[in-house]
């Protein structure tokens, strides 16, 4: 009797982990109606969208008129999606761990050049993937970095430059700001120079990355990852840099 | 155990009442204005000011700290800054529970009548501006401020609540229409001096011509929505009141939801539907759309005219994306040319209520600071702002500022300056609307509305009746506006937001001390039966 039992013990776990694997190996197919990337990127702006992919970070939860919403950095293995005020409980927003995977129905549409979903709402489903920063710097100044927007890349060996009020770095973009607010600051490459922000609602004073960049100095070489966020044109969304 | 059990029932109420305590600020006395101001102790105020992500405001607000504190060293402001008035409103409403509200306040009426739900939260105006001593014009002032009669009598109005003053204006701004005064003559119309809804819709129309290879043949662009509204709130308030149509009373009556309303939703639709019209909550800012001549006709507060036209000092867009145009300024369109009406709006000044008397004096003495020429004249010549004192407007120094316009493109940009003199010609057209305890949720819930129909247009799905039915049902429930009247809600409603911790606290304390009764009940009935 008890052989029996410890055989049906293992067999259930044996099921049961094949058929966890079976999850994680599914993450790139897509659900009946849910569009592949390439599907989302031809879709025309203000049509509906439905979407499957993996919350790459979170920038903020608030109540709008009691209604929770969220803003989220998703991603598959093919692109990028960026939710916009997606409704959203504070219970679901605490369940989004990085790599969680979620479905999402919202419209199409575009702000100053970022391509977002908007009033989407989203359930959460099983799988999770954690996308790799894809190296961008060769494309900075390229007509073809848009493709990668709201991707996690990364950049390599940039230089720090005058953010324009003579120190490395500014608070808000007109330096009018205080600790706590955005941080603006600019890194060159091949002689061309990029403004680059530190998102306070996605990594705020208390994050390794804000303190660094306050540390930051005119000429420091600096490694960096995060979100290819668009505002009339290439604002990535500074998560992660390393001062060489 | 039974001690046990009482020593932590004991300790449980005595928790309750002290946590209770805590947060037991109901009402705090009314302020009485102290015969001296004490000289000798030393006043920390804090300051909570609102700049337009505008540097120069920045600056001039520390440098009015540091020149009224060498007339009064004993008072240290503390400066906190903020962007966004909701941001503002959202932390006075929290810090109205604990108590720690600011001394001085950049706020709107409208979110004044909310921070009066607690008694005395903040301090009536009136004896403070009428006081010999220390009101306007008063014998002991350390500056030279304006008297009651230098302020502009729309402006002051406009700060009453029932029969008292709450607030003390600040910086008045207007809507205006910055407009691609280029792309009209092109499209073969002039720029009148005052514009009509119907015009603009029609221009707007023509504009949306398009090329056999689908740029629109009046900018030579694949991009252009002719008509851009940054404010959808004003944009309804101000087309409902030049209807005369109803909006709300003063005693917070919901009128809103009517069939003029409902008109203008259908015509806003039809625009949207053929992209000759959007918002900036849809689209972006109308002057990034129309610095790159992708607009015509954008709409925005004079206090952002530093953003508008193809010399404007302050962009957010790249310099090539840039097109030379001659910009026009006007009124928000009308549609009574003769009976011009329009929004003021502007940030104002409010006092809260604090124990000691001689803090909230100094406050006040800080405020009042706030309407010196000085102050007036070097914070609204940052943008289209007007000085709310005629003491300022007359001033030489602001008389020159005003005849130098377009004289450069940083402190006499013409179309900043253009903007000021559009306010200065018409602050009797202006208006505001009625402040309650609720009206900021009206507001917004009137905006909401064109932003609902632009998104729906756009997304191909049908305005109708049923839609605006369901839309007006949507927006009274989401903005709570189904009662009667707004003005008596409960104070406790989500104006106030989440309830405080200590609420919270007291409420989780209280479940705790029933479960601890109930397991008390258990365990004795068990002792009972074993014996």
């Amino acid at each position: 009797m008890k052989k029996s039992i410890i055989a049906l013990l293992i067999t259930t776990m044996v099921a049961a982990a094949a058929l966890a694997g079976c999850g994680k190996g599914d993450t790139d197919k897509k659900s009946e109606g849910v569009m592949t990337y390439s599907e989302y990127v031809q879709a025309s702006l203000d049509t509906e969208v439905t979407i499957e992919a993996y919350v790459q970070a979170k920038q903020g939860w608030w109540e709008n008129e009691g209604v929770g919403v969220a803003t989220l950095y998703t991603q598959d293995k093919e692109g990028a999606y960026f939710l916009y005020n997606a409704q959203c409980t504070q219970e679901e927003y605490d369940k989004l761990a990085q790599g969680t995977k979620i479905k999402a129905t919202g419209y199409k549409s575009e702000w100053s050049g970022e391509i977002e979903i908007a009033d989407a709402t989203f359930e959460i489903e099983s799988g999770s993937y954690i996308a790799p920063a894809k190296d961008v710097t060769s494309l900075l100044g390229s007509d073809q970095i848009i493709d990668e927007q709201n991707k996690f890349v990364s950049f390599k060996d940039m230089t720090v430059e005058d953010a324009g009020n003579g120190k490395a770095f500014m608070y808000k973009y007109d330096d009018s700001g205080s600790q706590g607010d955005d941080l603006y600051f600019n890194v060159s490459v091949n002689g061309k120079s990029y403004t680059f922000t530190v998102e306070s609602y996605l990594t705020g004073a208390d994050t390794e990355v804000y303190k660094t960049v306050e540390n930051l100095k005119i000429g420091d070489t600096v490694d960096m990852e995060g979100f290819l966020y668009w505002y009339e044109g290439v604002n990535p969304h500074i998560t992660k840099v390393t001062v060489k | 155990m039974r001690k046990k059990i009482a020593i932590i029932m004991t300790f449980m109420s005595l928790a309750s009442l002290v946590l209770t305590g805590c947060h037991g600020r109901k009402g705090m006395e009314p302020f009485v204005i102290p015969e001296e101001f004490d000289e000798a102790a030393a006043y920390n105020i804090t300051f909570w000011a609102k700049n337009d992500t505008n540097k120069t405001q920045t600056d001039i607000y520390k440098k009015a700290i540091a020149d009224f504190n060498k007339l009064y060293p004993n008072i240290h402001v503390d400066l906190r800054l903020y962007t966004d008035y909701g941001k503002i409103y959202n932390d006075v409403i929290t810090n109205i529970s604990t108590g720690t509200t600011p001394n001085v306040c950049i706020t709107y009426p409208d979110h004044i009548a909310t921070y009066m739900t607690g008694d005395n939260t903040v301090v009536s105006l009136d004896e403070l501006m009428n006081d010999q001593n220390f009101g306007f014009g008063g014998d002991k002032l350390a500056y030279d401020g304006p008297t009651k009669d230098e302020i502009v009598p729309e402006f002051l109005e406009e700060c009453e609540i029932g029969d008292d003053h709450y607030a003390l204006p600040y910086m008045r701004s207007t809507e205006a229409c910055y407009i691609n005064k280029t792309l009209v003559e092109k499209l073969g119309y002039d720029v009148p001096d005052v514009l009509t809804w119907d015009y603009v819709w029609e221009v707007s129309e023509k504009a949306m011509e398009k090329d056999e290879e689908g740029n629109f043949k009046v900018n030579g662009q694949k991009v252009l929505i002719p008509f851009i509204y940054k404010s959808t709130d004003n944009m309804m308030i101000q087309m409902l009141k030049q209807k005369n149509a109803p909006y709300s009373t003063s005693e917070g009556e919901i009128g809103i939801f009517n069939d003029t309303t409902r008109d203008l939703l259908y015509t806003v639709a039809k625009h949207a539907e053929t992209g000759a019209f959007s918002t900036f909550k849809i689209s972006s800012y109308p002057g990034n759309f129309l610095n790159a001549g992708q607009c015509i006709f954008a709409i925005d507060s004079t206090a952002g005219a530093t953003w508008m036209g193809s010399h404007a000092p302050l962009s957010d867009i790249h310099e090539s994306k840039k097109v030379e145009f001659e910009t026009a300024v006007r009124p928000v369109p009308q549609f009574d040319t003769s009976n011009i009406s329009m929004i003021s709006q502007g940030p104002s000044i409010c006092i809260f209520n604090k124990e000691d008397a001689g803090e909230v004096l100094a406050s006040w003495l800080f405020a009042q600071y706030m309407l010196t020429d000085e102050v007036q004249m070097a914070y609204s010549e940052t943008e289209g702002y007007v000085p709310v004192t005629t003491k300022a407007r007359n001033n030489p120094e602001y008389i020159d500022y005003l005849n130098r316009e377009g004289e450069d493109h940083s402190s006499h940009y013409e179309v900043k300056i253009q903007a000021a003199k559009l306010l200065l010609a018409n602050s009797e057209n202006t208006f505001v609307t009625p402040v309650f305890n609720g009206s900021a949720s009206l507001r917004d819930a009137s905006g909401q509305m064109i932003e609902e129909v632009t998104k729906a247009r756009r997304r191909k799905i049908t305005v109708d009746d049923a839609f605006i039915d369901k839309l007006y049902g949507n927006m009274r429930s989401l903005y709570r506006l189904d009662s009667a009247t707004a003005a008596g809600r409960d104070a406790s409603d989500k104006e106030l937001g989440k309830l405080p911790s200590a609420s919270r606290n007291l409420l989780i304390i209280l479940l705790i001390l029933w479960i601890t009764i109930i397991i008390y009940i258990t365990v004795s009935k068990q002792q009972r039966l074993n014996k």
